[in-house]
């Protein structure tokens, strides 16, 4: 029998003092207003814009002032204002690539009046195309030092 | 095992971990990974070449530049990258929404 060792999705939340509709609203079609200009693939040409557009099939880039455009992925599930799926179609060298599909939800939950619990998971990380012997080594290793890079994370935020 | 061992120990050290953090966000050349780090360029090299032999990172010559760059194979250091983006990423999601939001509420 093979045994598949596959690598845990990535899971994060954050509450936010909004409406799920206007989380939801913010998170998709404002994209470009909080997406980290550094984490761009645009090659140091300014970033005008991050684009979801709002149907299942629907692309997922980024644009240049310059009208240039990088794909990022496509919209698998659309359904405002709960839930998106997106797929992260950029590989370990963050090049976009149309048969990688790695999975991105993103839920909006209600926690009170105007107060939305956003929860993200990133998963089918094994898709990223590693073989089983390298992720079962990677993630031996993955176990050891993540734990050393959340340490350094929290004495940088103390040192800050 | 062997492997792990040599990442944990390669990323034990926080240069050499200042190092593999901004490989995380593009691959980069020598010069350019020293620039704004507070150690030479060949003491740069030598935490690359540890790096290198931990299987975290490897290179490839552009003409008479070797650039650096997260070894895909190492999924470990992928996931590691993306749960630190996410991170920062709803950071940056969470304020931009609250800041928006209050400025409706003065206005």
């Amino acid at each position: 029998m093979t045994r598949t060792i596959v690598p845990a999705p990535v899971r994060k939340a954050v509450e936010v003092g909004a409406s799920p509709d206007r989380a939801f609203a913010f998170f998709t079609a404002r994209m470009g207003r909080w997406w980290r200009p550094d984490h761009s693939l645009l090659d140091g040409l300014p970033r005008a814009d991050v684009v979801v557009e709002p149907r299942v099939g629907g692309r997922w880039y980024e644009r240049a002032t310059d009208g240039s455009e990088c794909n990022w992925g496509k919209v698998l599930e659309w359904e405002p204002p709960g839930r998106v799926v997106l797929a992260w179609q950029l590989d370990a060298d963050w090049r976009y690539d149309p048969d990688l599909i790695t999975e991105l939800e993103i839920r909006f939950v209600a926690v009170a009046e105007s107060r939305t619990r956003v929860e993200l998971e990133h998963r089918k990380l094994e898709n990223f195309g590693v073989r089983a012997e390298e992720i079962r080594a990677a993630l031996d290793s993955y176990n050891a030092w993540q734990g050393g890079l959340e340490r350094f994370a929290e004495l940088a935020d103390r040192e800050a | 095992m062997a492997n792990a061992n040599y990442a944990f120990a390669a990323l034990a050290d926080p240069t050499r971990r200042a190092v593999f953090e901004r490989l995380a966000r593009g691959p980069r050349a020598v010069g350019e990974l020293a620039k704004g780090l507070p150690v030479s360029r060949p003491a740069v090299s030598q935490h690359l070449a540890v790096l290198k032999e931990a299987g975290l990172v490897k290179d490839h010559a552009d003409g008479t530049r070797r650039v650096y760059r997260i070894d895909p194979a190492g999924l470990g250091a992928l996931r590691a990258w993306l749960d630190r983006f996410w991170d920062s990423s709803l950071a940056s999601f969470k304020a931009e929404l609250e800041a928006e939001i209050r400025a409706e509420k003065q206005s």
